[in-house]
């Protein structure tokens, strides 16, 4: 390629790399440089604060912070246990819009994203109400079959909200999964019914390989999403702050160190911490399956 | 109108590209073995019905949430506490929809144009970025370009936190706390954008119509905005739209960059409402409820609106 022209090209991304400095960059930075810190109350606490620099010791403090660990640890348990059953909902779904006629799977397909479309926030509030002993249709229903549940007692908080995630993530993995199935050559089923492979067989033994790539995918967008959880709690604290505490998942304590106890240096480092433990997970979810593959 | 035909016509387009790579060969062999076997669908009427059972029970899952919502939204506070859940009661709906729009000083309506003025210039700047630097990813080979891809992709995993926490520092140290440009500027970089705008245009834009352009003496600004630009309508359709659709839906940056209430969106708004019932002593549920509903409309007419461009760009992005 003509030299001149390699320029023309590169400068149709200067905007973007300008802002990518600015927004992405510098705040890292920003970042990694404010963990670097701690503010602190010279003399007797009259005297005003100064900032000091403390090298590693807010990294040190937040590897040691039980409630940051708890709380991590809480979403760690928690991925592992709501995501494997969203992604099996779905693909049981995505399996199930392929053994239907191309206009009946394009009719549940929509029906199935409608809550796709709605606002994490919206799709809280909705389902808060619904679990509401005074509003909600659900506690009247469980009367009925002699259950005497309450949603935001501390042992059904994880599934109340496991199951407003799950509500909310089925349509979206289920298309993805789906679309991935489309791409599986039909002549493979075709063999595979010649041979006397029933439809599970062929389910089971060619689709389900063939859309491991997808579900690997979809699995490690909802573990980056879920160590990251903030709406769904925030807005159950909002009606039982008693069950959800406002150190209940990393970001919630992040903010708050922030913004309540007004401490950046922490917060910065624990966001570095959040960062470093995301790649890291990220990094061991994707080594581990595809070693699989092997 | 001129924008939805230069759609269908991409659309299908890429549609033949795709079914002409698919069907070549093995597919004729298909059909004359689908001849004589019955289809599968005819084969096993029950497993059929089980199918078909499991999908419309997931479906109810999904939608009953939406018509409880719908429902409640038509109750008064008695209605919604003393009726059944999942039956119309006294219609007070256009009650309610009053009540939204006055209640302290009519600050719903404000915060339904923040969200429109966020989502929308913010992703049609976004957008516009986006395809530009996609473009100039997907066809220019200029040293560092590696580089900034990885960038792009890299910035897919780092937290939200991480990235909020400072750029508050940051724009509460250039007076930009608590204005609109607070929401606006960070909307203007999306990686995810630049991601897809990259795949599309390795889809749509071929080497040869560029090169053919050049001959004929176009400049590369007047190449990108008359020809690339209008062949991307539906690679640009879908990134807006995504970009759009998260946009609406963000939380923790508004709620971090937005102090005043007359910036708020209307998620932070209704997330405010949402605890203010049981904080003081005025109960606003079905406040709540029908502000709730209507922060759903907007998202639902534009994703029937475009669905048949989302679709595709919520699975390529997700898949390529």
């Amino acid at each position: 390629m003509i030299r001149s022209l390699r320029w023309k090209g590169a400068a149709f991304t200067v905007p973007f790399q300008l802002g990518f400095v600015f927004l992405y960059l510098l705040p890292i930075g920003y970042a990694v440089h404010q963990s670097l810190f701690l503010q602190k109350q010279s003399g007797l606490g009259l005297g005003g604060a100064t900032t000091e620099f403390v090298g590693l010791e807010n990294y040190q403090q937040g590897l040691t912070d039980s409630a940051f660990m708890t709380s991590i640890l809480r979403v760690v348990l928690f991925a592992c246990v709501q995501i494997p059953f969203m992604l099996i909902i779905s693909l049981i779904l995505a399996l199930f819009l392929d053994a239907v006629t191309a206009k009946a799977a394009g009719r549940f397909r929509i029906m199935l994203l409608v809550p796709y479309m709605i606002p994490g926030v919206v799709a809280a509030i909705v389902w808060i109400n619904l679990y509401s002993p005074v509003v909600g249709p659900l506690t009247p229903l469980g009367e009925l079959f002699g259950l005497d549940w309450n949603f935001f007692a501390p042992s059904m908080v994880w599934p109340a909200i496991g199951n407003l995630l799950t509500w909310h993530g089925i349509g979206y993995n289920m298309v993805i999964i789906y679309s991935a199935l489309q791409g599986v050559p039909r002549e493979l089923f075709e063999a595979a019914r010649l041979d006397g492979a029933s439809e599970l067989r062929i389910a089971l033994s060619i689709k389900v390989p063939f859309v491991r790539g997808a579900l690997v995918l979809t699995a490690l967008l909802s573990v980056i999403q879920m160590l990251q959880i903030f709406n769904e709690p925030a807005l159950f604290r909002n009606i039982s702050p008693e069950t959800v505490s406002d150190s209940f998942t990393p970001i919630m304590i992040i903010y708050n160190q922030a913004f309540n106890a007004a401490n950046y240096h922490y917060a910065a480092a624990l966001s570095v911490l959040l960062a470093l433990i995301l790649g890291l997970a990220s990094f061991l979810f994707y080594r581990l399956t595809s070693r699989e593959a092997d | 109108m001129a924008l939805t035909e230069n759609m269908k016509e991409n659309g299908t387009e890429n549609g033949t590209e795709n079914g002409s790579k698919t069907a070549a060969g093995p597919s004729g062999g298909g059909t004359v073995r689908r001849r004589t076997r019955p289809d599968p669908a005819a084969r096993s009427r029950g497993g059929q019905r089980f199918v078909l059972l499991g999908l419309a029970l997931a479906s109810a899952y999904s939608l009953f949430p939406v018509y409880w919502l719908v429902i409640a939204a038509t109750k008064d506070q008695v209605g919604l506490y003393q009726s059944n859940g999942l039956w119309f009661s006294d219609f007070h709906l256009w009650e309610n929809l009053q009540q939204v729009f006055t209640y302290e000083g009519g600050i719903f309506l404000r915060w339904t144009a923040n969200s429109f003025l966020y989502a929308g210039v913010g992703s049609l700047g976004g957008t516009l970025i986006a395809l530009a630097t996609g473009y100039g990813l997907a066809r220019f080979d200029f040293p560092g370009r590696g580089v900034v891809f990885a960038a792009v992709v890299g910035s897919f995993l780092i937290p939200i936190a991480l990235l909020t926490l400072p750029l508050y520092l940051m724009f509460s140290k250039i007076g930009l706390v608590d204005t609109p440009w607070a929401m606006l500027i960070p909307c203007l970089i999306n990686p995810f954008s630049v991601y897809l705008a990259k795949v599309y245009t390795e889809a749509a834009i071929p080497f040869e119509l560029l090169e053919a352009a050049r001959i004929d003496g176009a400049g590369e600004l007047r190449i990108f905005f008359s020809i690339v630009l209008r062949m991307m309508t539906t690679g640009g359709a879908t990134v807006f739209l995504l970009a759009f659709v998260n946009t609406w839906n963000a939380f923790f940056l508004p709620l971090t960059v937005l102090r005043g209430q007359e910036n708020w969106t209307l998620n932070l708004g209704l997330y405010n409402w949402s605890g203010k019932r049981v904080e003081s002593g005025i109960d606003v549920t079905s406040l709540v409820l029908t502000g709730a509903l209507l922060s759903i409309v907007p998202m639902a007419i534009m994703m029937v609106a475009m669905r048949r461009y989302w679709r595709t760009g919520v699975t390529m992005g997700a898949l390529k």
